[in-house]
């Protein structure tokens, strides 16, 4: 009873679940008072998958509030009722134990961890960001013959590249989907970790190097969301900001022409040249991409002469070169290339940053962008109010 | 062939003199108020001509009370380092909007909040914990003293010599900005180039060699040293508390030296086991780190939670209410806590199953923490509650930590945490309960075992303004985040876009403000009760009605605590010996065994600074020296035959004389 409770919690807007109804008046509360006068993206989604996470935490938080009330309350009156000079309070030094109380405190906080519990089992599994979408919207079922937008996307130090391997194009720094349409998500990264998060559309993953994640989620509004790194990646991450346009179908299809029309070529060398750390780097288009670049970045081998990792990982799965694969070491080096290529290191710190402890970069040594012509900058961060 | 070796790369490693900041306004200021304070410390020390009590009485004492206390100030001292970060962090972060740049470059604000996570965790918190574990424990079970008295001198030593490393990266050269925990590949050689990780690394491996001990010393006194009739089941809980908690340490610390040498190990020869190449995977470093980090977690809060329950049965003047629970609470927590650790990254692409797995092991934690509040509850219950100053942080601390106990079950659901994971809202949850907990925790033990320790009570006023200026000062500064990390606004960022979020930082900036007010009053707290301390003084050994032994001799204790070993037939020991009518002996002094000062500790401590700077800055032949003197000082220390002495009958007859004459003179 408890598990379907909980499911009907989390599952639809159609299916009132009385938790989710109590949950939500016990939860939003306290929040109201907070939100009057501030943007709450997280607390007010455009995207299907955000939108459920957001209801997953008014549920528990009501859940526990259940709990957590009446203790503060409790403490409060205890303390109150108790102090010393209330002398007509009850005083009784040596009551310490009382089996009933003792099977109640343990009970209650266990009742509603049974009851988390069963969310938490159910909410993980239907928003796990690896499983596909199964709707867009409650009451909404994703249509069989819907074919998903696919976008890959890498963290570069310290913008975003994103690839549309359906229209043959890439953007750095701007993200667009049409509404109502489910996106499916690839992330690495170049060079160090990040997190990828559009908060109004859906929770955050990494972006790491050499590994690949999956996000499944879809946008239900049209509009400019905020979207960022949120794990440290050094100097430029605060800077490391997107923009993710949800738009009608027309307009994204709009978007994509104009891509086309203005973008450039992102070969490998213009890739190469991206990659290099930067900062505040303008919104770009590429109209057309070198042939399988995402997955060259995955398996860290963009850079010409570099063995990829899936041909390491055949050759080890055969049971390696043995001596020979010696010979492979250079190849299969990477994290280096910024020595090689004399840009400043993410995370460096004297003396090997060549520069004075703690100063301003010179405006000379600050690491270059080689895109200082191009472009607009990106705008503000937007919160979609 | 050394013609070509260059002669300043042999002595001085990668160090230059432009490696000192001199041209630094900030640090310059900083450094030259540290070195006027040193000299004015140091020149009183000489005035005084305390130099040789110094030495004798406390940097070579081996006495687990003045050990005890040298924690807690350092804690204390590295607290004004740790929250003068927060500030700048405060400051920086309510001024950097869209155009505005802010004070803090980068460069400097990344090395700012990665020192203010790695001091407040290894510098403060835990000396703090270590420091009242120190003190307390032997007390409370009747020993007079901790199983490895040198032991214990040389782990303080060590935890010092850490910071001191961490401090000194201040002034030469820079810090790590790979956060608090040094997440690979960011920290690795090719991506952190720099002193500043080396700095983080060898200060805390110095400082892990101390906790570690001092974790191993702590488990062997409880385990060996309790009074006659002192059960297990009739250990004060703070004792029970602190062995749950070594045994914490016993067990993580080892793991967390681990994987900083193997972190060395790629930082230094260049092996890959967290690098992205060559078949290293960053992933084996977040777990290992957070096998240690979350055991750490619950290091921290353990002993505090002891320290509530000691305080709410003492002011309430009631016998602790199912204590047998707690006790069960405390050692599920401790198992509990090792089943956990991959909460902190449920974002890191693992599948549904092992989330949910650890979502929900992290939701049965608070079973037993809740059974810990309500039994606190209940012993309020029928109380008769003294609101002195530790009282006011326990209660301060039920309210604030079931809060942030709920965020935190509600980060511990995985869709949840999707959304709020690296946002503010995390920020503000782990403060809820590492300042409604522990700092809160420690602030009471302070104030509840200070008369014990020197003899007077704290000044209640300023106490109470310390008290009050933390808990409004906690929600003014915390609270916002948590509205902010709803707002999607994620962590360590030094500057925003979007100004309509200044207002939050502001008032944010604006609790930080008064949490150091708070601090503040604790300062003038010290000073004012020092100078007033006749007034405040305590000659009875027992100030606010205990129950447990600590209370049981004179405050300060003599050096051997107990002339008599007491004998335990009861859950709170002093308690019951006050109802049974205890007379305090009075004669048949024997001669008391007692373990003999060394220096050897100090001396390690400081070659441990020696042979850590010189590894950051590759001074190899240095490195190699000091590591060397190590050494031989410890066989050395081997041949030291010269332990312990005998503290005489008489001298024991005449401090024991003195007391009674103290209790009559109060009576």
């Amino acid at each position: 009873m408890l598990i379907a409770a909980a499911k009907s919690a989390l599952s639809t807007r159609a299916g009132t679940g009385r938790l989710k109804r109590l949950a939500r008046a016990a939860a939003l509360l306290p929040l109201l008072a907070a939100t009057a006068g501030c943007n709450m993206v997280v607390m007010h989604p455009s995207g299907d998958v955000a939108m459920q996470q957001r209801n997953l935490v008014l549920a528990s938080t009501g859940l526990m509030l259940l709990i957590i009330v009446p203790v503060i309350l409790l403490t409060l009156l205890f303390a109150w009722r108790y102090r010393a000079s209330n002398t007509s309070a009850t005083y009784d030094p040596d009551w310490h134990h009382s089996t009933q109380l003792e099977v109640v405190i343990w009970a209650a906080p266990l009742v509603i961890i049974i009851a988390l519990g069963a969310l938490t089992w159910i909410s993980t599994h239907t928003l796990d960001p690896y499983r596909p979408l199964s709707r867009i919207e409650p009451g909404r079922p994703v249509a069989a013959e819907t074919k998903p937008l696919e976008v890959q996307v890498v963290a570069l130090d310290w913008k975003w590249l994103f690839f549309y391997p359906e229209y043959g194009i890439a953007t750095v720094n701007e993200l667009a989907a049409p509404v109502d349409r489910p996106i499916n998500f690839r992330l690495t990264a170049a060079s160090v970790m990040n997190t990828f998060y559009v908060p109004a559309l859906a929770g955050m993953v990494y972006a790491m190097p050499g590994m690949e994640m999956k996000l499944h989620a879809v946008i239900n509004k049209p509009g400019t969301y905020h979207g960022q790194s949120a794990h440290y990646s050094g100097s430029g991450f605060s800077r490391m900001t997107f923009n993710f346009l949800g738009q009608e179908p027309k307009a994204f299809e709009a978007w994509v022409a104009k891509a086309k029309a203005e973008g450039k070529d992102l070969s490998r060398d213009a890739y190469l040249q991206l990659e290099k750390p930067s900062e505040r780097e303008p919104i770009q288009y590429f109209a057309s991409v070198s042939d399988n670049l995402y997955s060259q970045i995955l398996n860290m081998c963009a850079l010409p002469g570099k063995m990829c990792m899936s041909e390491m990982m055949k050759i080890d799965a055969r049971g390696g070169a043995g001596v020979h694969s010696r010979e492979n070491r250079e190849k299969l080096r990477y994290d280096n290339r910024h020595v090689e290529q004399g840009d400043e290191a993410p995370g460096a710190t004297g003396p090997a940053s060549g520069r004075p402890p703690r100063s301003e970069p010179e405006p000379g040594t600050k690491p270059s962008s080689g895109h200082d012509d191009q472009g607009t900058p990106a705008p503000a961060q937007l919160n979609n109010r | 062939m050394f013609s070509n070796v260059d002669l300043q790369k042999l002595v001085f490693g990668r160090f230059t003199l432009a490696d000192i900041p001199y041209h630094e306004p900030i640090l310059i200021v900083t450094f030259a108020g540290v070195a006027l304070g040193g000299l004015a410390v140091l020149g009183t020390i000489t005035y005084y001509r305390f130099w040789g009590a110094l030495w004798r009485d406390w940097v070579t004492s081996v006495d687990h009370k003045k050990i005890g206390i040298m924690y807690v100030i350092l804690a204390f001292v590295m607290l004004l380092r740790g929250f003068a970060d927060a500030l700048l962090m405060r400051a920086q972060q309510s001024i950097a909007f869209g155009s505005q740049e802010g004070f803090l470059p980068p460069h400097h604000y990344d090395q700012i909040f990665t020192a203010h996570g790695v001091i407040m965790i290894f510098f403060v918190a835990m000396p703090f914990v270590t420091g009242l574990m120190n003190y307390v424990v032997p007390l409370q079970i009747g020993a007079r003293d901790v199983s490895f008295p040198f032991l214990n001198n040389f782990s303080f030593w060590m935890t010092t010599a850490g910071a001191i490393i961490i401090m000194l990266s201040l002034f030469i050269g820079e810090f790590s900005r790979a956060t608090w925990l040094g997440y690979p590949p960011l920290s690795g050689a090719d991506m952190s180039p720099g002193v500043g990780v080396d700095y983080w690394i060898w200060g805390l491996q110095i400082a892990g060699i101390g906790t570690l001990l001092s974790g191993i010393n702590l488990v062997a006194t409880i385990v060996k040293m309790r009074a006659p009739g002192m059960t297990m089941m009739k250990l004060p809980v703070f004792v029970w508390t602190s062995l749950c908690t070594n045994v914490l340490i016993v067990a993580a610390f080892p793991i967390l030296t681990a994987v900083l040498a193997l972190l060395s190990l790629d930082r230094y020869v260049g092996t890959h086991f967290f690098t992205n190449d060559l078949g290293g995977s960053p992933m084996m470093y977040f777990n290992l780190i957070w096998i240690w980090g979350h055991p750490e977690v619950y290091i921290l809060i353990l002993p505090a939670f002891g320290i509530f329950s000691e305080v709410t049965s003492t002011f309430c003047g009631k016998r602790l209410f199912g204590y047998a629970s707690m006790v069960y609470a405390t050692v599920v927590i401790t198992i509990l806590s090792y089943l956990v650790w991959l909460h902190h990254f449920f974002t890191m692409g693992s599948g549904a199953n092992v989330n949910s797995f650890f979502g929900i092991t992290t939701m049965i934690i608070s079973i037993p923490t809740g059974a810990k509040i309500f039994n606190w509850l209940f012993t309020m219950y029928r109380g008769r509650i003294r609101f002195e100053v530790p009282m006011l942080w326990t209660v301060g601390f039920m309210v604030t930590f079931v809060i942030g106990g709920m965020t935190g079950v509600l980060l511990a659901v995985p869709p949840a945490d999707f959304v709020l994971h690296n946002s503010l809202f995390l920020i503000a949850h782990f403060h809820n309960v590492i300042i409604g907990g522990v700092l809160f925790g420690m602030m009471a033990g302070v104030t509840y075992w200070f008369p014990k320790a020197f003899g007077f009570k704290l000044d209640p006023f300023w106490g109470k303004m310390s008290f009050w200026f933390w808990l409004v000062g906690f929600y003014v500064a915390f609270m916002p985040l948590y509205v902010l990390g709803l707002m999607g606004v994620t962590r360590r960022m030094q500057h925003f876009d979007d100004p309509s979020l200044q207002i939050w930082f502001v008032v944010a900036a604006g609790g930080a403000a008064l949490i150091g007010c708070g601090i503040l009053s604790t300062i003038i707290q010290f000073v004012v009760s020092i100078r007033n301390r006749e007034a405040l003084r305590d000659t009875t050994g027992d100030p606010w009605g205990g129950r447990t032994l600590e209370w049981a001799t004179s405050s300060p204790p003599p050096d051997y605590n107990f002339a008599f070993t007491p004998v335990v037939h009861d859950l709170d020991a002093w308690y019951d010996m006050k109802n049974r009518g205890y007379a305090r002996p009075l004669h048949g002094f024997k001669p008391i065994h007692m373990p003999k000062n060394t220096g050897t500790g100090a001396i390690i401590g400081g070659l441990s600074v020696v042979f850590g700077f010189a590894m950051i800055w590759y001074i190899w032949w240095l490195a190699a020296l000091s590591a060397l003197a190590i050494f031989v000082v410890s066989v050395a220390h081997t041949f030291n035959y010269n332990r312990d002495f005998y503290i005489p009958a008489d001298t024991v007859a005449r401090t024991e004389s003195q007391r009674t004459a103290a209790l009559a003179g109060q009576a």
